[in-house]
């Protein structure tokens, strides 16, 4: 199969909803093209988190530079569900971290973009290694703990966690804490896509009810569709908005989402947790992701 | 003697995965705990047989270690399962405090171990539980090295009483053990007679043991090939027997150089019959993404390097290098 990935990128800023949506068509179609090149990876988890990846990076919600992604003034991201990395990548290609032509060594020797994120590969933008579920959110509080009771700078932490993630009883050892210190510069985002590998999270392990869990941890909980623009906007828009305040409360943004959204065969199928599509399948989801 | 020869190739946890329903028969306290990974680590065989024997106990392997010490102190046999990085190392403390200090009867299964995970990248490489493990006290600590041995050390964990623990990989390995090819916990195999040196390895590197055995006797060097799956309890007398026969040892396994196999067997000849050895390991690295067998070609996990290491360690036995004699004597020499 051919697959070649266009040199466009997008500069973060405030955007409407339609470009956004262009934006994140972009990203998924990265996804599906690195992982056919890759034959392994996550396919589902990083197709149903491309809109939250869209606005996030391109949208204006994180302040970072692209061409100086050490930048000290910078917003920090923390993948907490590591094994999601091709939509970071693709994401972050597409606001001109690095060329996008990289995207095509997704998982090979020697890569910068490992099968899980790896800092020692010094891809521009990796905040952590991650890949071990339940640990990238409490790197996520103390880097929040740094800016807000050490450095007393404005910047913002935020971290994207699965919701079988949520089953590892160290999250919930960090969204403790992150109440406890008053982090309202701590925005913790959870994939709710109600997929894991197994099957549904109740079945496997039931974490719901996750919005009563996040209100009695002592965040500010937002319940939004992790595909409406307008929902996903105004949650990041009340995030910042409470940390300007300095409500001395952290926030939790519960994104309902579909696995594999946008691909017609994947959707809200779990089986497509942890599988690349083959070449067939990929062209299939290239023609649908339009 | 058996001879062995490469019969196929077949990942260690179908071993595993299918000990698994052949334990759930013999014995009804067998149960089976789930860590959201269950077709991966094989355990999902025992789940379709015995549905109310096993528990999925979701992505929580802390939890499910615990758990498992409590279903062991109310008479059951428990087996959880995950990959080795996440049930060996992120449950480290509940391994040594609710399943070793209390002694229960919890068997715990490492799947996707080593380097040849391959592209899912160093997370999930783990290479370093062997030598965490083989430091607890009471623990058990196998490390089979194809299909059928994956199979026998399964069902004589689950067999034994006490903690243990087996490590086994994702990918295909060589297949050559047989049903007749004896497997005892704390005991060591001979696959290959020789007393030139001893290539002594465990889990994929066995074979490869093999092949650089096989390499070295076109050089009219017969190597000693030692399969050692039982890491604890250790079998001091076949390795202490291997280091006075051939004075001079390689150690391979897909694991970090340093306190696995390797320190196990640094251990019991230093305090027995000190002999040079070179370690065939990980070099204090982490893994990276790649395609399996490339990556056991980049980290130095071939029969190349046994070969190489087998030669650089009878040079130094017959050099009679200085570490080897006593301080004494050492001291004549620089007057
Ligand atoms: C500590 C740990 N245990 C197990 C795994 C293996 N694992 C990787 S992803 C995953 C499922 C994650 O489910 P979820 O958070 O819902 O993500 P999604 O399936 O939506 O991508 C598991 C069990 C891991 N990476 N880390």
């Amino acid at each position: 199969m051919n697959v070649e990935f266009s040199d466009i990128t997008f500069e973060n800023r405030r955007r409407t909803a339609q470009e956004l949506t262009e934006i994140a068509t972009e990203i998924r179609r990265d996804i599906m093209k690195m992982l056919v090149l890759a034959k392994s990876g996550h396919s589902g988890g990083p197709l149903g988190a491309s809109d939250i990846f869209a606005a996030l990076y391109m949208g204006g919600v994180m302040r970072h530079h692209k061409d100086n992604p050490h930048w000290s003034g910078r917003d920090r991201f923390v993948l907490s569900a590591g094994h999601m990395c091709p939509v970071q990548y693709a994401a972050m290609a597409n606001a001109g971290f690095f060329p996008k032509q990289e995207l095509s060594t997704l998982r090979q020797y020697n890569t910068r973009l490992q099968g899980h994120p790896g800092r020692d590969m010094g891809l521009p933008g990796i905040e952590t290694s991650s890949g071990s579920l339940g640990q990238g959110i409490s790197i996520a509080v103390g880097m929040a703990m740094s800016d807000k009771l050490l450095d007393k700078t404005d910047h913002r932490v935020f971290s994207l966690t699965g919701d079988g993630e949520l089953q590892e009883g160290s999250v919930w050892e960090a969204a403790m804490s992150a109440a406890h210190f008053g982090l309202d510069n701590f925005c913790w985002i959870i994939d709710n896509n109600d997929c894991q590998i197994d099957g549904r999270i109740r079945e496997v392990m039931n974490v719901y009810p996750i919005d009563k869990k996040c209100e009695a941890f002592g965040f500010e909980t937002i319940v939004i569709d992790g595909h409406n623009f307008e929902e996903i906007m105004g949650a990041f828009d009340k995030f910042i908005e409470n940390n300007q305040k300095g409500t001395g409360k952290p926030t939790a943004i519960i994104a309902k989402t579909y696995m594999g959204r946008g691909v017609s065969f994947m959707e809200d199928n779990f089986k497509w947790h942890g599988n690349p599509p083959n070449e067939q399948q990929a062209e299939q989801a290239l023609e649908e992701l339009v | 003697m058996e001879e062995y020869t490469l019969l196929g190739s077949k990942p260690t946890r179908h071993g595993f995965g299918e000990a698994l329903v052949v334990l759930g028969e013999r014995n009804e306290n067998i149960v089976v705990l789930g860590g959201d990974i269950t077709g991966s680590v094989m355990t999902s065989l025992f789940k379709d047989k015995f549905p109310d024997r096993f528990f999925s106990i979701g992505i929580a392997e802390q939890n499910a270690t615990t758990i498992a010490a409590g279903l062991a102190l109310s008479g059951k046999v428990p087996f959880f399962a995950s990959y080795g990085a996440f049930c060996a190392l992120r449950n480290a403390d509940q391994i040594r405090i609710s399943c070793c200090y209390n002694e229960a009867n919890v068997k715990i299964g490492g799947g996707h171990a080593g380097i040849s995970v391959g592209p899912d990248g160093a997370t999930h490489q783990v290479l370093e539980e062997v030598a965490y493990l083989r430091t607890l006290p009471h623990m058990t600590m196998l490390v089979p090295c194809d299909y059928l041995e994956a199979k026998k050390a399964t069902i004589a964990m689950g067999e034994m009483v006490g903690p243990a623990y087996i490590r086994f990989g994702r990918s295909p390995v060589p297949l050559y053990t047989t049903e007749t090819t004896p497997f005892e916990i704390g005991k060591a195999l001979v696959l290959r007679e020789g007393n030139d040196v001893a290539l002594i390895a465990c889990g994929a590197l066995v074979w490869e043991a093999m092949l650089a055995a096989q390499e070295l006797a076109k050089k009219g060097i017969q190597a000693r090939v030692i399969n050692n799956p039982s890491i604890k309890p250790f079998d001091v007398e076949t390795t202490v027997t291997a280091a006075r026969d051939c004075g001079a040892i390689v150690t391979a396994e897909e694991h970090q150089v340093h306190g696995g196999l390797g320190g196990a067997v640094a251990e019991v000849t230093a305090k027995n019959s000190p002999v040079p050895i070179e370690f065939v390991g990980v070099k204090d690295s982490f893994g990276g993404s790649g395609d399996p067998d490339e990556l056991m070609i980049k980290f130095g996990l071939t029969w190349k390097e046994i070969y190489a290491s087998a030669l650089k360690a009878m040079e130094r036995r017959d050099k009679g290098s200085v570490g080897f004699r006593r301080v004494k004597d050492v001291e004549q020499y620089i007057g």
